[in-house]
């Protein structure tokens, strides 16, 4: 146990000293949280839309309103109120055009079944799918509001129902995703740097003749890493709900049971590669390959993994990233339990089962 | 029994033969040389004796424990000093020697008492808030040699600890060294340099992984075969070359003048003539008693 505080503590201080380490544990999950909150941003807001209303009533002018009235849609500087809603959308720069026939209040009074018009500008689907999640939104809400509260069948039918993320903040989406990224980084990419150092330097020559077990050097080495990450995903998590407004809903104590699993999981993966390189520089590059790539690109933090052709979806598996976004998600977002994530907890359990034992076993006590 | 025995260890790195066939024994409060010039196997040799590499045959035991199978036991009275400076250059000098201190278990008024007397010997006190990095060559040494003695080992195993370290500061290490042997510590150190074969107990001439001679420094110039004279004449290529021509003659640069061997029953008379023809001077024909190195070189050529 004395042995392990020394060897911590050691870690502690190259850490300190060594700008580098520094850089990845302080300003790296800034970085990110901003690079990843902000500008990789799927938010669409102020979309052009031009309107077309055949209907010419105070209620439809209210729909109008209530259109340009949100954050989403503003309207064109040359602003074509009627005529041909194709010419509309090819001579301005409208990217929808809400088109209300005849009869809108009417059948809003009779409460009988309506169908608005939005011509979309397939050429963004980003923007064509915010236009028709942001407007079937606008419309049902402007349906209740017409309303008396007491009467159940809204005459407008709502076509999309958004959950959990309604306003679909993509920073919401993110944030949390991004813990799984820096946590995996952190642990993976500075326990093998780490570990290869020693090798490079030829302290671990040393080390090893010392009275200490493989096992006293691993636990001495990563413990300041797991403090380090946890410490880190707790600042991203500082940044969603501050900056980004990011809801926690779900428990804070069962997070950190998860995030413990994963980062043993990423630690027995950065101490796998260290054991198979000799130089700093190959354990930095592998383990960016090992652990960055496959962590942003295969664990639907921003791809959906149902949507990969079947060889990526089964890496997938394999990326324990893939569980934990999964995992963070349910937890801040739906305040899921124990139970809705007991599959994915398991798969992490057992990820990080199989990487240990394989790091282990990899473990070098030779140095030939 | 001596307290550190290698039997017939061998190492081979890819087609390379590292370590071949290599037997030795140590003594308690012996200081064993291991002699050779780079790559001659003396690194493998003592990386075997410490538990960090697995010999393709041969066995090494320290204190009667296999060093492959029961290193762990081992730690404990073993220091060692690898060839590479290997303190963390990042850490101050006290932070290296705590550090040790602690994971070799020495805490508290044990730690304290150690550092002092550590400071002593190596003069380092003066330097023990500077980081191992901004430390010179000689200073490295020290505080690496007062790292690995922290835990008073009973074994010190040195690979070079004196390379590339200025004359001055190699003398104050030996002098260390020797007075650690009083102490009861036994040694075993690698070099290149003949000087510090002399101040060693006994001394094991190593090349191309193959045991060429051993002991004492007294004795292993006896095993020069042949005379010795010393040519007082500048050591050109040129004269190098004319004596090499004549029979039963091998010359070699040494130092300003020349050291020429002469062939086992072979005297100066028996090639004077030829000397003379080649426009050497027989009058300028030193006899000399071989040395160490003089010794080696013969045995390293004959191989």
């Amino acid at each position: 146990m004395l042995k392990l505080r020394f060897l911590a503590h050691k870690e502690f201080r190259h850490i300190l000293r060594d700008p580098r380490s520094l850089a990845i544990v302080v300003v790296m999950p800034i970085m990110m949280t901003f690079l990843y909150g902000y500008a990789i941003s799927l938010d669409v807001e102020n979309i052009m839309i031009g309107v077309v209303d055949y209907d010419n009533t105070p209620e439809s002018r209210q729909l109008i309103d209530h259109f340009y009235g949100s954050a989403y849609f503003s309207k064109p500087d040359a602003s074509p109120v009627d005529g041909d809603p194709e010419r509309i959308l090819l001579s301005s720069e409208a990217k929808a055009v809400l088109i209300i026939r005849s009869g809108f209040a009417r059948a809003l009074h009779e409460r009988s079944d309506f169908s608005l018009g939005m011509m979309v500008d397939g050429s963004d689907n980003t923007v064509a799918a915010a236009v028709q999640n942001y407007s079937s939104a606008i419309v049902s809400k402007f349906a209740l509001d017409q309303l008396p509260v007491d009467i159940e069948i809204p005459g407008i039918t709502i076509s999309t129902q958004v959950l959990y993320n309604p306003d679909l903040k993509s920073s919401h989406f993110f944030v949390p995703g991004l813990v799984a990224i820096i946590l995996m980084m952190i642990s993976a990419l500075l326990t093998s740097i780490t570990i290869a150092r020693e090798k490079e330097t030829g302290t671990m020559e040393q080390l090893l003749t010392a009275p200490v077990t493989p096992v006293q050097i691993i636990i001495g080495k990563i413990a300041p890493y797991i403090g380090l990450a946890l410490l880190d995903g707790i600042l991203v998590l500082v940044f969603a709900k501050i900056i980004f407004k990011v809801p926690f809903v779900g428990s804070y104590m069962l997070l950190l049971l998860f995030g413990l699993v994963y980062v043993s999981a990423a630690l027995s993966i950065g101490i796998l590669i260290s054991s198979l390189v000799k130089t700093q520089q190959v354990a930095m590059m592998s383990a960016l390959v090992a652990t960055l790539l496959p962590s942003v690109m295969l664990s639907g933090l921003i791809f959906a993994i149902r949507n990969m052709p079947p060889v990526l979806q089964g890496l997938a598996h394999i990326v324990p990233a893939k569980y934990f976004v999964t995992i963070i998600r349910g937890i801040m977002l739906k305040g899921a339990g124990l139970q809705t994530l007991a599959l994915n907890g398991l798969a992490l359990l057992a990820l990080m089962g199989v990487l240990m034992a394989i790091a282990a076993k990899k473990f070098n006590t030779r140095i030939d | 029994m001596s307290l550190v025995s290698v039997e017939s260890l061998s190492k081979s790195y890819r087609e390379i033969r590292a370590v071949d066939d290599f037997s030795f024994a140590v003594d308690q409060g012996e200081i064993y040389a291991l002699v050779g010039p780079d790559g001659a196997g003396k690194t493998t040799i003592i990386r075997t004796l410490c538990g960090l590499i697995n010999p393709d045959s041969g066995v090494a035991m320290i204190d009667g424990l296999d060093c492959q199978r029961k290193f762990e036991s081992i730690k404990p009275i073993l220091g060692y000093m690898p060839q590479v400076f290997s303190l963390y250059p990042d850490l101050t000098v006290t932070e290296n020697l705590t550090f040790y201190g602690g994971i070799y278990g020495v805490v508290g008024e044990d730690y304290r008492t150690r550092v002092e007397y550590l400071y002593r010997f190596s003069n380092l006190k003066p330097f023990a808030d500077r980081r191992a990095q901004a430390l010179s060559g000689g200073m490295k040494q020290k505080l690496a040699l007062s790292c690995a003695l922290m835990h008073q080992p009973r074994i010190l195993i040195l690979d070079e600890p004196t390379t590339g370290v200025d004359p001055l500061s190699r003398r104050q290490f030996w002098e260390i060294l020797l007075e650690l042997k009083k102490q009861g510590v036994t040694i075993i150190v690698s070099t290149p340099y003949m000087d510090e074969v002399a101040r060693s107990d006994r001394a094991c001439f190593v090349f191309k992984g193959k045991k060429l001679a051993e002991g004492t420094p007294a004795a292993l110039p006896g095993l020069f075969e042949g005379s010795l004279y010393f040519c007082d004449c500048r050591p050109t290529v040129q004269t190098l070359e004319a004596l090499n021509q004549v029979s039963n003659v091998q010359a070699r640069r040494f130092g300003g003048g020349i050291h020429v061997y002469l062939r086992k029953d072979v005297t100066l008379p028996d090639i004077a003539t030829e000397l003379t023809r080649a426009g050497f001077d027989t009058g300028g024909f030193r006899p000399i008693r071989p040395d160490l190195e003089d010794c080696f070189i013969q045995l390293m050529e004959e191989s």
